[in-house]
């Protein structure tokens, strides 16, 4: 046996961070990031946490880094967006120790809202960032970054994709160094950001940068790999490896680091191919750098500028650039079932779901598990565009008067804690006509059941004090706030019944735990009395993935049944049988 | 670069164990000596989703992704799992398809003809691009053995037939993944997967045959309706509304299915659905 382990993008990351001596992590749970903190949790030397949300995170690493410890930030892409506001001048203030800030990208939308393309956030801060394109360079860029940020004074920006840090690959483990924290040193040139001082530190950013192209210029993280001098490539991320499997002889350019850009050796380079071509996921960035360079390349002519690169798009992005034979079309499979992700058995968001359609309500929704009731049969969500959005936009909505129904904001625990706190005082504030659900499940169950600070456990499964949601609710204002059981599908509909009927602010909150984290919750299951089911449908309006139909029918309607390895025994669709026709599996229990 | 590459693409359901089966079949490779790239997507595909796991593997992997036809084996854990990934398997590739069914309750969606969306069993659509089949029923093996949760360690035994590594690296791999207490069971379970007979697929169980009824119509007796509020509450096809002052109107007759649930709930007999011959009698039609 060798000494190389088998890690995905994110472990690799996490090892690198274990070898950098980082003393400091914190981070926010969010596909395709969160394995990173996972991984890093079992570390005895290092204070790994989560944060309620990516700008805390990001606060946290930077002042850990000012008091002289290696410090991590992880996030998705998106999260980014809510860490900014610090991104942007920390990239002023410098740090003390290493500071990292991992953006892990969703090219393809697995998992995500949008797929923006985060290297411009690098090029709006003035920081460098980092590309790696496996697992091996996951693990080195890290530790690159980590000196990198102390040689420069500046935080780092690495990018990862879903790709990236969900693919395993060998990579052989290095040496753990070690970094005590070197201790805080008051600066307020450096680390008051008056007006004043901040005019004295752009400066800085801007030389900086200059530094950092000569550095990147002699750096192992740009590459030559000489091949045949009609085709050059310049390659960026994971798309390095789909160019070498469809190009294995061209002569190709790896950039580790996209901004800023080694362009001296992009101009040599240039100067000894034919033609040369940019392959980078998403936008542009590159090759539009080195065009306004100019650096003659073709790039998103060929290649598309949305989803997810992989060999078929690389190789019939060559062929369009008449460098590769053309090929059919592939023959399409036969068709399949549309298997769209769903809410679970048992799922505690599916019964107010179930009841807000009844209702007739107008839904703006949130982000986490419950997005998915915007999907058939629930079909019961009107917006969901950012982390926390759902109540400053169902106070707009009620506003505009121009919903016609009781307008609800619904947004789980986790999101809730994360950005959904100013949204509620704005409702009070604003004596705003909405109903906001909180769908307490007590966990981050969409990334796969993490803790938070409402769950009263840490990362490391340690007690901590945990927020009190109906306490803060009341402290913030509103005088409406109503606990009940999500699995009570009479109390819950009279509940939203009322609340969504009385003017101002209310919030229902919901007390049923997720049946998958932290803990599997089964009870016994139901089934279906096949003679006494009238077909009528009223449970499949659910969406359980444990009710299909059966090939008997009633006047041509099939009748259901239920998988018992897969009910959790909730009791919905029980209370919703009017012929009493689902019970208890082996008599009442 | 090389070009000795081989691709085998897992593909299942979220919660079947893709994941995990597809980390023992890396490990087995990296333990014969192959340098191998596995990669899968988390996230939303795992509440109930279509997932998938691209393992490559030869002397040095580029892309961590397979390309189209390029796939060596194909092992679906699940039927209709196993047509989605059709056309990445390469002329003269192996196909190894679970019968086990999996519906998702969209696929039981159509509320006007009543079909499912589901695919059949049926090995042809499987196509003459492959010509290697093997179909098995992991979840009967594995219950014969005494547990069904075995079954990902009956494909793994399948998959193995086809791949070329000695069965004691298979072996120790899944000794290792699987759950301590589980290993006897699951090493059984492989045995019987690189035995196991292949499955000859039977045809479909047809809906019993439907006697044609005519639409419904539904009948409200205005002067009978209290506008009590309990039929809007149980029609499945939201057929029923309480205007804004508080009137019981029926606002989408298309929609109405028949199922009488409105006729069976209403205290005052004030609605009756309508259908054309023949009558009904409990339990399936004449």
């Amino acid at each position: 046996m060798d000494s190389r382990v088998l890690l995905s993008g994110n472990e690799a990351i996490a090892r690198g961070v274990v070898e950098a001596g980082v003393r400091v992590a914190a981070a926010y749970p969010g596909t395709p990031s969160t394995e990173i903190l996972e991984t890093l949790s079992r570390s005895d030397t290092m204070d790994v946490r989560w944060s309620p949300n990516e700008k805390v995170a990001l606060d946290v690493a930077l002042g850990a880094s000012l008091g002289g410890a290696r410090s991590l930030a992880a996030m998705k892409h998106v999260g980014l967006n809510v860490a900014a506001d610090t991104f942007m001048t920390a990239a002023y203030t410098g740090v003390g120790a290493g500071l990292v800030v991992v953006s892990a990208g969703d090219p393809g939308m697995h998992s995500s809202q949008n797929e923006q393309d985060n290297r411009y956030y690098a090029r709006l801060a003035g920081v460098p960032v980092l590309e790696p394109s496996d697992s091996t360079e996951a693990r080195d860029f890290t530790k690159t970054a980590f000196e990198i940020s102390e040689e420069f004074d500046t935080p780092v920006l690495l990018l990862t994709t879903t790709r990236v840090s969900h693919n395993r690959g060998l990579v052989e483990l290095g040496d753990v160094e070690d970094h005590p924290a070197t201790g805080f040193s008051s600066d307020p040139a450096k680390y008051v950001m008056i007006p004043t001082h901040a005019r004295m530190r752009h400066p800085i950013v801007i030389d900086r940068l200059d530094r950092l192209t000569k550095y990147v210029e002699a750096s192992p993280l740009t590459s030559i790999e000489p091949g045949d001098p009609r085709i050059g490539v310049i390659t960026v991320g994971v798309a390095h490896h789909y160019v070498n499997e469809v190009l294995p002889d061209a002569s190709i350019l790896k950039l580790g680091m996209s901004h800023p850009l080694p362009l001296d050796t992009i101009r040599a380079f240039a100067a000894t191919v034919e033609r040369l071509f940019v392959v980078e996921e998403l936008e542009p960035f590159v090759e539009d750098a080195l065009l306004t360079a100019g650096i003659t390349v073709e790039g998103k002519q060929h290649f598309p500028r949305t989803g997810e690169l992989g060999p078929d798009a690389v190789y019939d992005g060559f062929a369009g650039a008449g460098v590769l034979d053309p090929r059919p079309p592939p023959e399409p499979g036969p068709e399949t079932v549309v298997r769209r992700p769903l809410l679970c058995a048992g799922c505690p968001h599916t019964g107010p779901f179930s009841i807000l359609k009844r209702l007739g309500a107008i839904v703006a929704g949130d982000i986490g598990c419950y997005t998915l009731a915007a999907l058939p049969p629930l079909s019961t969500m009107d917006t969901c565009v950012a982390m926390g959005s759902s109540i400053g936009m169902a106070a707009g909505l009620a506003a505009s008067g121009g919903a016609a129904g009781p307008v609800v904001a619904t947004i789980g625990d986790s999101t809730f804690l994360h950005g959904g706190i100013p949204g509620l005082m704005d409702a009070v504030y604003s004596k705003a006509d909405i109903t906001v659900l909180i769908l307490d499940n007590g966990t981050v169950a969409m990334t796969g059941g993490q803790e938070h600070p409402g769950t009263g456990v840490t990362l490391q499964g340690d007690d901590s004090p945990s927020v009190d949601l109906v306490a803060l609710c009341r402290s913030v204002g509103v005088d409406d706030v109503v606990v009940v059981d999500p699995y009570d599908l009479a109390a819950t509909h009279r509940v939203l019944a009322a609340a969504t009927s009385r003017p101002g602010p209310s919030v229902v909150i919901t007390n049923r735990p997720c049946v998958e984290a932290p803990v599997k919750i089964r009870d016994n299951p139901f089934e279906v009395v096949t003679d006494d089911c009238t077909a009528c449908q009223l449970c499949m309006n659910l969406g359980c993935p444990a009710i299909v139909w059966t090939t008997e029918t009633l006047e041509g309607r099939p009748k259901v049944t239920i998988d018992p390895d897969i009910c959790t025994g909730c009791t919905l669709c029980a209370q919703l049988c009017a012929p009493a026709a689902i019970v208890p599996m082996g008599g009442p229990s | 670069m090389s070009d000795d590459v081989r691709s085998v693409l897992l593909s299942g359901v979220g919660g079947q164990g893709v994941v995990l089966a597809s980390r023992i079949v890396a490990d087995v490779l990296i333990c014969a000596g192959y340098d191998v790239k596995q990669s899968e997507v988390h996230g939303m595909a795992q509440r109930g989703g279509s997932v998938s796991s691209h393992i490559r593997f030869g002397s040095k992997v580029a892309s961590p992704l397979v390309p189209l036809g390029s796939a060596e084996v194909l092992a679906a854990f699940e039927w209709a799992e196993a047509l989605r990934w059709l056309p990445f398997v390469r002329p003269g590739g192996a196909v190894v398809a679970d019968v086990r069914r999996i519906v998702p309750p969209g696929a039981c969606g159509d509320r006007k003809d009543w079909l499912t969306s589901y695919p059949a069993l049926n090995a042809e659509v499987i196509g003459p691009q492959t010509v290697k089949q093997r179909f098995v029923d992991a979840t009967a093996v594995a219950t014969e053995l005494g547990n069904a949760k075995a079954a990902n360690s009956v494909i793994l035994g399948v998959i193995a037939g086809f791949i070329g590594v000695p069965d004691h690296i298979w072996e120790t791999s899944i000794a290792r993944f699987v759950p301590p207490r589980t290993v006897d069971l699951n090493l059984a379970a492989f045995r019987e997967g690189r035995e196991a007979p292949p499955v000859d697929l039977k045809p479909e169980p047809t809906r019993e045959d439907v006697a044609t009824v005519g639409p419904p119509r539904i009948e409200l007796e205005q002067s009978w309706c209290k506008d009590c509020g309990i039929c809007p509450r149980v029609c499945p096809e939201f057929c029923l509304a309480m205007d804004a002052r508080g009137k019981l109107q029926i606002v989408d007759a298309d929609a109405c299915t028949g199922c009488r649930l409105c006729e069976m709930l209403c205290p005052d007999f004030a609605i009756t659905i309508h259908r054309d011959e023949p009558a009904l009698a409990p339990g399936g039609v004449t």
